[in-house]
């Protein structure tokens, strides 16, 4: 069960245009920084991307978007970037601004292997609009399909070479939901440790929903906003 | 009138003894500077983290710890990370007392439009709707009227809605409203300084005043 590759470009290696993709982070916190890059180098187009927010204009998925590999976005929040924002009222860039609870539990329904999910998120807004309407118990839901992607794109803190991953703080947010939801799943990691050197019960995502993981290199961890207090 | 640490000051005073409570971007974010350290308060922000702690130190900052408005902050003892999902459900599931957040409009029957103008302005929801669609106790803290000087409560939003029959209260620079379930702004408190015939002015929706109304004391 060695699901190590050599780095990012072997494990986006069958990425190819036109393709439906996952990447994990929430803002620029927990971003799959290594295969962003290198999914920009390779110059894949027409893609669909499924992530909370679209990076900033130099930075996680605007670098995608600078260069024109974005066909669709589907997301939650793309308030922090100006590119995706000039591409968007342009209509060059086509667009599905979904509630940030209902893109990540059809993550999860993926993961779970349900085909769709009921909430309360968007009735009575035009993001209810085409959907089915269900109500139980004196409440109205909406229907949500499971997402349906060709690769999820995560980035864990710690895994091992079998593929089971731990997150650390906030970067956790989307990237465990992700995991779970992609064709193929491919992990790229800060520090990767042989088999039993995780703790069992501190797996966050267990290895067989992760087909490739590598040690990812010079993470920038940017800091979109930040904010401090004073030592008085 | 009341300033923004005024009206965040104001919406602290809603906040009970053991409550988990969101708070939102803007005005919302600033409630936390005032709640008092005698009360069990936890803060839940949607991208996974209970215990939200105040911001770090110069130099202390840590990229993988940040809160939904993206800023770096710190974790209090007895804090908990979870992920997207668990985030939303614990919000679905109404574990969460009280989310306070801030709105471009309301209506006088608890609708609120606050993610999008259309031709102009496109953020996303984020996790807006999902809050607003199922926490039972809403406070939406916004000014009372917006650039243009044209009033924020309304008899119906204008602007694309981001949950129908949701907003309890409303706190602004002007006052304190109760949104009736029958429809209406229930005016409960004014700002210092403030008289009615002034909110009466700036309030298009339906207002309600009952009596003498007091002046807010923070």
């Amino acid at each position: 069960m060695n699901k190590v590759v050599s780095g990012a470009d072997e494990a986006i290696r069958d990425i190819t245009d036109g393709m439906t993709l996952m990447l994990g982070g929430f803002g620029l916190c927990g971003l799959p920084e290594n295969c962003i890059a290198a999914l920009v180098k390779k110059g894949v187009k027409q893609l669909t991307c499924i992530s909370n927010n679209a990076g900033v204009d130099d930075f996680g998925i605007g670098l995608m978007l600078k260069q024109r590999q974005v066909k669709k976005m589907i997301s939650s929040y793309v308030g922090e970037n100006a590119e995706f924002e000039r591409q968007l009222l342009s209509g060059e860039l086509e667009v599905e601004l979904i509630p940030q609870g209902t893109l990540a539990t059809r993550c999860m329904a993926a993961g779970y292997g349900m085909p769709a999910i009921f909430t309360p998120a968007g009735i009575g807004t035009e993001v209810a609009e085409g959907k089915e309407v269900r109500n139980f118990n004196g409440k109205d839901y909406l229907m949500e399909m499971a997402f349906n992607a060709d690769f999820a794109i995560v980035k864990a803190w710690k895994g091992d070479t079998m593929g089971n991953l731990v997150y650390r703080s906030t970067a956790r947010n989307f990237n465990p939901v992700m995991a779970m939801a992609g064709k193929v799943t491919i992990a790229e990691v800060e520090e990767l440790v042989q088999p039993g050197k995780l703790d069992p019960d501190h797996i966050h995502t267990p290895g067989i929903y992760v087909h490739r993981v590598f040690k990812g290199a010079n993470y920038e961890k940017r800091i979109e906003h930040a904010t401090v207090r004073s030592k008085q | 009138m009341l300033d923004k640490q005024g009206i965040a000051k104001r919406i602290a005073k809603e906040i009970k003894d053991g409550y988990y409570v969101n708070l939102g971007i803007g005005i919302p974010t600033l409630v936390a500077n005032y709640i008092p350290d005698t009360m069990d308060v936890v803060l839940q922000s949607e991208n996974g983290l209970l215990g939200m702690g105040p911001f770090p130190f110069e130099g202390e900052e840590d990229p993988d710890t940040i809160n939904a408005g993206k800023q770096t902050i710190t974790m209090l003892p007895g804090s908990a990370i979870f992920d997207s999902a668990m985030s939303f459900g614990m919000i679905r599931a109404k574990k969460v007392n009280l989310t306070i957040l801030g709105a471009m409009e309301v209506s006088e029957n608890g609708d609120i439009a606050n993610w999008k103008i259309p031709g102009k302005m496109v953020k996303g929801m984020g996790g807006a709707m999902d809050l607003v669609a199922s926490a039972e106790n809403i406070i939406v803290a916004m000014q009372h009227v917006n650039k243009a000087g044209e009033s924020k409560l309304l008899p119906q939003c204008t602007l694309p809605l981001t949950g129908v029959h949701c907003v309890k209260k409303i706190v602004t620079e002007l006052g304190v409203f109760d949104v009736l379930p029958e429809g209406g702004f229930r005016l409960i408190e004014r700002a210092p300084g403030v008289s009615v015939e002034e909110i009466k002015q700036a309030t298009a929706g339906k207002l309600i005043i009952e009596g003498d109304v007091p002046e807010i004391i923070l």
